[in-house]
């Protein structure tokens, strides 16, 4: 029989519809971020990383891109004999057949894949923030604790703990308490989402649970472990972590990478992040161009002006065009004589000439100003702009345009534009 | 499948000067991202030849490194794949390869072992795409014995130290030298050929009977009227790396917006080891004109119409002009590097000044970073 210590789940279903177009076509956990990365990359590194080398990847959402990225997980050195990845969808069965309802609701569907490995432990984790962490540290918290289930939680100023879930602990670390965004916090330590079951433990609470409705980590399973008495300690985890759940925290965890010392080093030998690297060769810079402060990808050609930016693999960017303070991901094309503020564009985007993005006073979106805010101009994956248009801020565009798409070649502040979707 | 490859890659050259210490030529870096096998590699598994052996003998130690894993060439397969040969002491041999066709003999179990009918034997110093199943159709067509692919070069200058080849109309090589004194032909071997497995184990045996162990002189030269011997002209991007000249011109040609989109991004890509690297960082201060910068560089100063390979690191008002930095380098503030080629992982002391006068200055500094 194997056997594996820890094994390492990870929840990658999740649509993370707070990005909005960037994830119209791809699972959260599939953008791409950092230039060549993409959000999935940080966890499956770390899982490596703490010689954890078994990892399910549930799906749901959109999988396909997440699918290719993953493969048989090479990059990440998890293609084993034994163990490895494996991405596990929702399947059909001969009676219930249902997607995956919720957290611990798609951990139950996959009882028999964890049970193959006759695991001690195991690791559940999201696919949607941007950490490097030791999970064999973490491990040795749990052990010599001697605690069922142990939460990894971070402190978080007061006065935004109540947009978290709170532990509240004794000075063991020992959990005493719960709240899901208090509106009065008695802590400030605020749970990430990741977790270490004994393996018996949530077996036990995911049977037990099994037929309540859309069955969830942090509303059903920790809380019934914490009714029946199971010890719960929180991890304390002081490095950095950043949720990248909303366009605005997108965009700022990718323009923290740029500072000189980025509080988030890539740069470091030790504890890489792996990716798979579609685009090998080196990047090219005009003799025309200005790069200042900004990070590019492989395989890029820059003849223009890049400031304060993220620039993936793969991309050109036009004679005369300067890009300040975006983002562009893998494969796109910005033409000659553009001028980019502030925008967000997505992977194999076409923008043609003279473009002018982010441009006047900035205006609430239309149809989504809770997703579309802070100024940032976004542009969905395989999107084409005409030459010539002229586009205002916390606007959104998706799908192929033509010239008639706009009026005057103008689309004003806080306008949406969607040509596309699930069946384009 | 219809052929094997062999690539030559055991040698070194004093052409290479002092480059040639760390490493085997084949395994230079080539245009920020590269080394020079991947191009003989690539081309292999782009022409869905599945079965490869690479020959090394000189300094195979970052060679081998490179080839640790066949599956960046997609030779990870369960038929074939890729087999790195190097010398051995057997019962019956204790030398060294002696010459090209003596490295092959001594590999003899690996041709006798397969069942394709041809053999590609290219080298890892050569920089081209070519898709050899198109020279296999040419050889099957003229029902060539062995057939050699051939370029005409501009200008007579270097052709001294190239294979120079006179063919007549039908293709057919009518005189073979091996670096004249004075060239009669602007014709040169790329050291690409195409054989017939068997003939190829007969002509070895035959050499070695013989004790002759060069695949040039003692096969293509020594039996050119017996037999059959083709020229398969290429048109396309060739270029031998084998000197520093050539060495420094080659990655400079990647500057030209027409090679880089022949070799970048024109099919079939040219395929290499992955690093796992982060993107390359510019920070304020950068001044970027005319270069290649490959993934995992920190650059904060001047670079111009120069080739940064991967990981290296360039300080504060640095100025970089016409240089190659090969990988890992570390360069301290206020350096100034002219016409320059930095080998890779030397650590540059703040404030130094290398300039190459006349010609290419190789500079070889220690790794110190580890000291502080």
């Amino acid at each position: 029989m194997y056997k594996k210590e820890m094994i390492a789940m990870l929840l990658a279903g999740g649509q993370g519809s707070r990005l909005g177009v960037l994830t119209s076509k791809v699972a959260k956990p599939a953008v791409a971020f950092g230039g060549k990365y993409r959000i999935i990359d940080f966890p499956l590194s770390n899982c490596i990383n703490s010689g954890v080398d078994t990892v399910g990847v549930l799906t749901q959402y959109q999988p396909l891109r997440l699918n290719s990225h993953i493969g048989i997980g090479i990059p990440w050195d998890l293609d084993r004999n034994i163990g490895g990845v494996s991405v596990l969808p929702p399947y059909e069965k001969s009676k219930n057949s249902e997607w995956y309802t919720g957290t611990a609701n798609a951990i139950y569907q996959n009882i028999d894949y964890m049970e193959a490995y006759n695991p001690d432990y195991v690791l559940i984790l999201s696919g949607d923030h941007i950490y490097k962490m030791d999970y064999e540290v973490m491990l040795d918290f749990h052990k010599a604790n001697g605690a069922e289930v142990t939460i990894a939680a971070m402190p978080v100023p007061i006065e935004e703990a109540k947009r978290f879930g709170i532990v509240i602990t004794d000075e063991n670390k020992k959990i005493q308490d719960f709240e899901e965004k208090p509106e009065h916090p008695r802590s400030n330590l605020a749970s990430m989402g990741i977790y270490i079951f004994n393996w018996k433990t949530l077996k036990e609470a995911l049977i037990t649970l099994a037929d309540q409705p859309a069955l969830d980590f942090g509303k059903h399973v920790i809380p019934y472990c914490h009714g029946k008495g199971a010890p719960l300690y929180a991890y304390e985890f002081n490095g950095y972590w950043k949720d990248v759940g909303t366009l605005n925290s997108y965009w700022e965890a990718n323009m923290e990478l740029i500072d000189i010392i980025p509080e988030f080093n890539l740069y470091e030998e030790y504890w890489k992040i792996y990716t798979r690297s579609e685009i090998l060769p080196p990047q090219y810079v005009s003799a025309d161009s200005v790069v200042e402060k900004s990070i590019i990808g492989e395989g890029s050609t820059i003849l223009g002006k890049v400031y304060n930016s993220v620039i993936g693999c793969g991309v050109t960017i036009g004679a005369g065009t300067v890009v300040r303070d975006s983002i562009i991901m893998n494969r796109t094309e910005i033409g000659e004589n553009c001028e980019l503020n502030k925008a967000i564009i997505a992977e194999e985007v076409v923008v043609g000439k003279n473009v002018k993005l982010g441009i006047g006073e900035e205006a609430e979106n239309e149809t989504d100003p809770h997703i579309y805010n802070h100024g940032i101009v976004t542009i969905g994956e395989k999107s084409v702009i005409p030459d010539g248009i002229t586009v205002g801020k916390n606007s959104v565009i998706f799908g192929k345009t033509s010239s008639e798409d706009f009026e005057n070649a103008y689309l004003a502040s806080g306008k949406t534009l969607i040509k596309a979707g699930d069946k384009a | 499948m219809r052929a094997i490859g062999i690539v030559l890659a055991g040698g070194n050259s004093h052409r290479m000067k002092e480059l040639s210490q760390k490493r085997a030529v084949a395994a230079m870096p080539i245009a920020g991202s590269y080394r020079s096998i991947d191009f003989a590699l690539s081309n292999m598994t782009n022409a869905h030849i599945q079965k490869v052996a690479v020959l090394t003998q000189y300094n195979a130690r970052s060679l081998n490194e490179h080839l640790s894993s066949s599956k960046w060439w997609d030779f990870g397969r369960k038929q074939g794949g890729l087999s790195v040969l190097s010398p051995v002491v057997t019962a019956d041999n204790g030398s060294w390869y002696r010459g090209t066709a003596d490295a092959i003999y001594q590999n003899m179990d690996f041709l006798k072992n397969s069942h394709e009918p041809y053999v590609i034997i290219a080298s890892g110093d050569c920089i081209y795409k070519l898709d050899y199943n198109k020279v296999l159709e040419y050889h099957i067509e003229k029902k060539a014995d062995i057939t050699v692919v051939c370029k005409d070069i501009e200008g007579s200058e270097g052709l001294e130290r190239y294979g120079t080849i006179r063919m007549n109309e039908e293709s057919r090589i009518e005189e073979f030298e091996e670096k004249p004194i004075v060239a009669k032909s602007r014709t040169i071997s790329c050291g690409i050929y195409i054989i017939r497995r068997r003939q190829l184990i007969e002509l070895l045996e035959k050499c070695a009977e013989e004790d002759r162990y060069d695949f040039v002189k003692d096969i293509l030269i020594r039996y050119k009227s017996m037999k059959r011997i083709y020229g398969y002209k290429i048109k396309s991007y060739w270029k031998n790396i084998a000197s520093v000249e050539d060495y420094f011109n080659t990655n400079m040609d990647f500057l030209k917006p027409d090679i880089r989109n022949y070799f970048f991004n024109e099919y079939p890509d040219v395929y290499s080891k992955v690093d796992d690297l982060p993107p390359a960082k510019y920070n304020v201060g950068s001044n970027v004109k005319n270069s290649l910068i490959s993934s995992g560089c920190i650059v904060n100063g001047t670079v111009e119409n120069s080739i940064v390979f991967k990981s290296a690191f360039i300080g504060n008002n640095c100025t970089i002009k016409n240089s190659i930095i090969l990988n890992d380098v570390y360069i301290g503030d206020n350096t100034y590097i002219e016409n320059c080629i930095v080998e890779s992982r030397d650590t540059i002391p703040a404030n130094s000044c290398y300039k190459g006068e006349d010609g290419i200055k190789i500079v070889i500094e220690k790794n110190m970073r580890y000291r502080f």
